[in-house]
């Protein structure tokens, strides 16, 4: 049983009561709804007759649905709008602030909160999406639910939930020059499996971690659900407590000084115990591309898809459905695997960092002739920077598409999806059969920058050969 | 053709039915019901679309397509069962096929809990017996009687202990899966959470008045 913990202080102080199952009742001090997992929830609410319990304690955008084209109402696509209206609707009756689009404010949820100052450290976040592990880059403790406990949370702003163990994830020494936050994930997932972290909170902690900005941070606790830990977070610090300050939701004037005051006061302690500590070497780490149908099946850019005889039993099973799906032959280099798509976006790299990351590589350079390229901002406001940065020029003049804000091609519930078996390399958090939009779509996972050399050569490329020179 | 859905009330203490077994590991959410079917806005009409992909790339030998697993109703499946994606709409979907428990090597967290606050029970068992399950099931079709209180499942000619949560089966036996009503009962505790958090302090001015 893990103790003293940033995990088990905020816990504690979350819980509301011990239930008679043996679950715990948790408050969630920060409720995030959008389009796709609330309108059943409200809907629940109505047929048991059971109203809001604190508004201001939920927020809401659209994401998963918008358009990244034309986003004129109503959209083209009817499902869309009603999905849209519904959380319209829903927000407006239950006097829920919603940032819509064009409100300068819109995107992806886990882009959003972070960058308008809601998340924060100590905080207990909920949101009926699983990146919402995302917002434990601050400190907070931020899980994804389904849709009956969003109807908890809006009834009753409590869920009931088991606690989780706490795994500490230390990573010595630092990223290598090219090597990304995206690249440490993906690697760590790699090692310790994508169900390792099931029953686990993880705490990523160490000097490859503090010296990481708080947009990599989120990057790393992101896909924290992706190595199957619902929740992952990240001790705050000075650089969490100067990221939020002045952000539009922030604590101002003698508020700002209460926070901070009290934020200091929340980290794991020296002595606290962990339920499991796992140790790596960031500076050994390459570059990091899957290969496979689960975001674990990885490898550096260098090695060679894994034969099925160099892998563990439970790992064969999957390896012989990834080999068949995705065509490649164990013991094949994953380096110069064409490549059909490129996405960079989500809530994943969709930051206005990674969209710098990748315009550096792609400056002055074109998208190779096969290729079909998006950028995609995680929000409205990544946008408007990249923008007034000159980023959407450098993207568009290599010959990316520079779309609007949404999750777009991470999951293709818009327009922008994959056709037939096109491989892509994508910046976003999954490579499930048929996660891109087309059941026979092929998906890479890597960092933006990795994505940007892709583009570039038109195949899988080592982007340090495009930022060394 | 399928009989009417009506979603579980109330206390769940016996659960009886056909297997139907699924094999694979790391079996994803968006497998269970692609992304292109979350495009609604409430989750009745998920039944059919469940496992839709894979369901097309096999054309008819899908095991929820073939004709014996029709009415079948205990889901046998692997390790990691449900990872991916918090919708709620992959257990929805499977429910309203008519998935009433699934007995599985291990089952990802969010799923899991999905599964509790919708009313489908999720046991566990060894590797081993869950391969041993899905193989006799392949040969002759295996009906069970689970119960639930001893954790307890019984075919004909088989009696096997499951595995489950001790919370999840207390809230299965006595309701309180369905949770809402059980958490509005400490109404007053929540109220004082409310009022006692620091942060909420720091806080509230700005998201009340905006
Ligand atoms: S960007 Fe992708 S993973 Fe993130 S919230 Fe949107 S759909 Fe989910």
């Amino acid at each position: 049983m893990s103790q003293d913990t940033l995990f088990d202080k905020v816990w504690d102080l979350h819980k509301v009561s011990s239930l008679r199952g043996g679950s715990d009742q948790i408050f969630i001090g920060l409720h995030l709804i959008h389009e796709v997992t609330s309108p059943q929830a409200f809907g629940a609410l109505k047929d048991k007759n059971l109203k809001v319990k604190f508004p201001d304690r939920t927020v809401a955008t659209v994401d998963h649905i918008v358009p990244t084209d034309n986003q004129s109402r109503p959209f083209k696509d009817n499902l869309a709008e009603e999905m849209i209206s519904t959380l319209e609707k829903n927000c407006l009756q239950h006097k829920i602030r919603f940032f819509n689009i064009g409100s300068g404010n819109q995107g992806i949820v886990h882009v959003v909160a972070p960058e308008l100052g809601l998340t924060q450290p100590g905080m207990t976040i909920a949101c009926g999406d699983s990146h919402t592990s995302t917002h434990g880059a601050f400190g907070s403790i931020a899980f994804g639910i389904g849709t009956s406990q969003v109807r908890d949370v809006l009834a009753t702003q409590t869920i009931a939930m088991n606690k989780l163990k706490v795994r500490q994830i230390w990573c010595e020494n630092q990223l290598s020059n090219g090597v990304y936050a995206k690249d440490l994930v993906l690697h760590i997932i790699n090692k310790l499996g994508v169900k390792a972290g099931v029953g686990f909170a993880y705490e990523f902690a160490g000097p490859a971690i503090d010296t990481l900005s708080m947009e990599e941070r989120m990057t790393i606790c992101n896909m924290s659900i992706e190595g199957g830990a619902r929740c992952g977070y990240i001790n705050p610090d000075e650089k969490t407590f100067s990221y939020i300050k002045n952000k539009l939701c922030a604590p101002k004037n003698e508020d700002w000084d209460k926070a901070l005051k009290w934020w200091k006061s929340l980290k794991s302690d020296e002595n606290s115990i962990y339920d499991d500590v796992i140790k790596l070497d960031a500076s050994t780490i390459d570059p990091t591309v899957t290969w496979g149908i689960t975001p674990g099946q990885s490898i550096g850019i260098n090695e060679q898809i894994p034969l099925l005889d160099d892998l563990s039993p439970n790992d064969k099973l999957v390896a012989k459905e990834a080999y068949e799906y995705m065509g490649f032959k164990p013991g094949q280099s994953i380096k110069n695997t064409p490549i059909n798509v490129c996405f960079i976006g989500s809530c994943t790299n969709g930051r206005i960092s990674d969209l710098r990351v990748a315009a550096k590589v792609l400056k002055d350079k074109k998208v190779s002739k096969n290729v079909k390229a998006f950028a995609v901002p995680g929000s409205e406001k990544v946008a408007i920077e990249a923008k007034k940065e000159g980023l959407d020029k450098i993207f568009k003049d290599s010959g990316f598409q520079w779309r609007e804000p949404g999750c777009s091609m991470c999951l293709a519930m818009n327009s922008d999806k994959l056709i037939g078996n096109q491989v892509s390399a994508s910046s976003s958090n999954r490579n499930f059969k048929g996660r891109q939009g087309s059941p026979s779509g092929r998906t890479l996972l890597m960092s933006p920058a990795m994505v940007a050399a892709a583009a570039i050569n038109g195949k899988v490329s080592d982007v340090r050969a495009f930022i060394n020179t | 053709m399928k009989s009417k859905f009506s979603p579980p009330i109330g206390k769940i203490s016996q659960i009886n039915g056909k297997c139907i077994s699924l094999i694979g590991n790391d079996i994803d959410t968006d497998r269970i019901i692609p992304a292109r079917f979350l495009k609604c806005v409430n989750f009745d009409a998920l039944g059919e679309s469940v496992f839709e992909d894979d369901r097309e790339t096999l054309k008819g030998r899908h095991p929820f397509d073939i004709e014996e697993n029709q009415n079948a109703s205990i889901l046998i499946v692997n390790s990691n069962f449900g990872c991916g994606s918090s919708r709620e709409h992959a257990p929805q979907a499977l429910m309203r096929w008519g998935i009433k428990t699934i007995i599985g090597e291990s089952f990802a967290d969010i799923f899991y809990s999905n599964c509790i606050a919708i009313g489908i029970p999720c046991f566990t068992l060894p590797k081993k017996s869950i391969q041993d399950i899905q193989k006799y099931n392949n040969k002759k079709s295996l009906s069970l009687e689970i119960d639930l209180e001893n954790s307890l499942a019984k075919s004909r000619d088989l009696s096997f202990n499951l595995e489950i949560k001790e919370s999840s089966k207390k809230m299965f036996l006595s309701g309180e899966w369905d949770a809402t009503l059980t958490l509005l009962e400490n109404k007053n505790l929540i109220e004082k959470k409310f009022n006692d958090l620091p942060y909420l302090k720091f806080n509230s001015p700005f998201l009340i008045t905006n």
